[in-house]
């Protein structure tokens, strides 16, 4: 063993540990402790990891370094350490959701995206922090307490994936899982300055997604680096017989896709996502953006997405109303909470909830409650449905002309924790670039682009047709290679 | 329509009853007011005419109509073994091992 302390987890990246794990620098065994003291010196600040799964991981990491002694053939994600947000079953390790009405249920399987990352290699560290029930914009509604943003401790990490974009940013995990419902990983990603994708609707298997809205959950990772998203991506995405929902279409080389030249492709600029309320740091950083890929031969050009304001509204109204539905299953029967006071199921399930539910989650259950019920489901429900047609017909006119779409993640950088937390509509407003692609099921992906004077990351959104992540890929890589340059 | 208060404590009741949520007498008035607020902002839509636009629940729907495109497809129906019983108990809050108990179900 060669200088094992030296082996910088600053910035490994899944090339990084290849290299480290074949030259026989570092075994994978190792890699997985140097990451576990790591997040045991520095994560009791930042609060990203709920739960740790030394075993499972010890025993993945001696398989891999058992196969590289023997030398054989290494898959992909060989030895690379990897978290999982506590909304992904993983058999036997806690899943709570963020929540306390999970506290202590310990899943008997796998969902399909934590089965792909393991049979390619990967070692599954743990448990990571996030927004009760993925509903949140600054994983301040975790009842496991909130995860602070590494780039700047006084601020949130973003939501909901907090715990997964802070755990990369941190270097505690070499890559992370992530779910976006309405911007959960493309958010978080922007304010802690790692890369985070949101697939397309149908790419990657939910099965085993504790559900939220299930016509807008998406599964994604959270990356240092554009390469690094593109190989776990081509690990995760794919058909899955146990998710009704994933495409049976053919998956696209996405790393191959990284090394082809972006010249000629057509970035279309959305000018409602340039208005009133975004940062002007941000829009310079945007700008920058823009002027590379210029520079690199895209063809710029401005393109509407006239529906743009209408947005939020309607992801309020749909994801709530999928939640109330989605959230009715959790009521002490089967695992989790149960409420002892309760002498009848009916009082059971009612004291259960209460005592098991946080404040936001009882809001958005209670809207999509109100939304669906008698009198207002029309008014409501099928208003948004009609509005989601509308905001998806914008997309697939833009991208009869341009090729991608390019505009900011977040209207402001980190905000301070405990800003927003007393104004639903002010932290709702937090979505107003994000949730537009997840109605319409489109793919995107945010890469670090810049920095604010006090230093914190500014992101930028590359997004992209249904199923076309290669190009959104190509897109993004350019982005980074023109921030690394000048940035 | 935000200025009116749309939502009462009653109407509060009455979903959280449908939803199974006790709310606390502190929620009650945060929760209506929450929920005006949230829904004074959608009401936006309503500015929208959307006679004779499609609902759209599936993002399929929206890729031509060919579902294959994104799923949408059953798999076949073949008898395959379910979850481990002793697993799935072992997360039970209260079991005799081969059903889930729980309080008396019939209320009169």
């Amino acid at each position: 063993m060669v200088n094992v302390k030296a082996m910088e987890l600053d910035s490994l990246t899944i090339d990084g540990a290849r290299t480290a794990l074949s030259s026989g620098e570092v075994t994978a065994t190792t890699l997985a402790e140097l990451h576990y003291e790591r997040i045991a010196a520095r994560d009791g600040k930042i609060n990203s990891f709920l739960a740790l799964s030394h075993e499972r991981a010890l025993a993945q990491a001696s398989k891999i370094d058992g196969m590289a002694a023997r030398g054989e053939d290494l898959p992909v994600l060989a030895g690379v350490p990897v978290g999982i947000k506590d909304v992904l079953v993983m058999r036997g390790a806690p899943a709570t959701a963020g929540s306390l009405i999970l506290k202590g249920y310990r899943p008997p399987y796998d969902a399909t995206a934590v089965a792909k990352l393991e049979a390619a290699g990967a070692v599954l560290l743990g448990k990571l922090n996030c927004d009760e029930f993925a509903m949140g914009s600054s994983n301040e509604n975790s009842a496991y307490g909130p995860v602070l943003n590494p780039r700047a401790l006084d601020r949130v990490p973003g939501g909901s994936s907090g715990g997964s974009a802070a755990a990369v940013a941190a270097d505690f995990a070499v890559a992370t899982l992530g779910t976006d419902t309405g911007g959960s990983i493309r958010q978080p990603a922007a304010f802690c300055g790692v890369v985070g994708v949101l697939p397309t609707y149908g790419r990657v298997s939910r099965y085993g997604l504790i559900a939220f809205a299930s016509s807008l959950d998406r599964v994604g990772p959270l990356t240092k680096t554009v390469k690094d998203a593109a190989t776990v991506l081509q690990v995760l995405a794919g058909h899955d017989v146990l998710d009704a929902t994933s495409s049976e279409r053919p998956v696209d080389d996405y790393v191959g896709a990284l090394s082809k030249p972006v010249e000629g492709l057509r970035v279309g600029v959305p000018e409602e996502y340039f208005g009133e309320g975004l940062d002007p740091e941000i829009r310079a950083a945007i700008d920058g953006v823009l002027a590379g890929l210029k520079t690199a031969g895209c063809v710029v050009k401005p393109v509407s997405l006239p529906h743009t304001k209408y947005a939020i509204p309607t992801y309020y109204v749909i994801a709530t109303a999928e939640a109330s539905s989605n959230l009715s299953r959790f009521d002490g029967v089967r695992f989790g909470l149960r409420s002892e006071e309760a002498k009848t199921l009916s009082e059971m399930f009612r004291k259960t909830r209460d005592a098991g539910f946080g404040a936001e989650v009882k809001r958005r259950i209670l809207l999509g409650t109100y939304s669906l019920s008698a009198g207002y489901y029309d008014a409501y429900y099928r208003k948004a449905q009609q509005v989601r047609t509308l905001l998806t017909r914008d997309f697939l006119a833009a991208f009869a002309e341009v090729d991608v779409l390019v505009a900011p993640v977040t209207p402001t950088p980190a905000f301070k924790l405990g800003a927003k937390t007393d104004d639903p509509v002010q932290m709702y407003l937090e979505d107003i670039y994000s949730v537009a692609a997840s109605l319409a099921g489109i793919c995107g992906v945010s890469v670090p682009c810049g920095e604010t004077k006090e230093g914190l990351p500014i992101g930028v959104q590359v997004m992209g047709r249904h199923f076309d992540e290669a190009t959104m890929f190509r897109v993004a890589k350019a982005v980074e290679a023109g921030f690394e340059a000048h940035g | 329509m935000s200025e009116q208060a749309g939502v009462t404590i009653e109407d509060v009741r009455r979903v959280a009853e449908l939803a199974n949520l006790e709310l606390t007498a502190e929620e009650e008035p945060r929760m209506q007011r929450d929920l005006n607020a949230i829904l004074g902002h959608i009401a936006q839509l309503n500015e929208l005419d959307t006679a004779g636009v499609p609902a759209m629940a599936q993002v399929g729907e929206m890729l031509g109509g060919d579902v294959d495109k994104v799923g949408g497809t059953l798999r076949p129906d073949l008898v395959r073994p379910s979850l481990d019983r002793a697993a799935v108990m072992a997360s039970a809050p209260e079991t005799d091992g081969w059903f889930f108990k729980v309080p008396k179900v019939i209320e009169r």
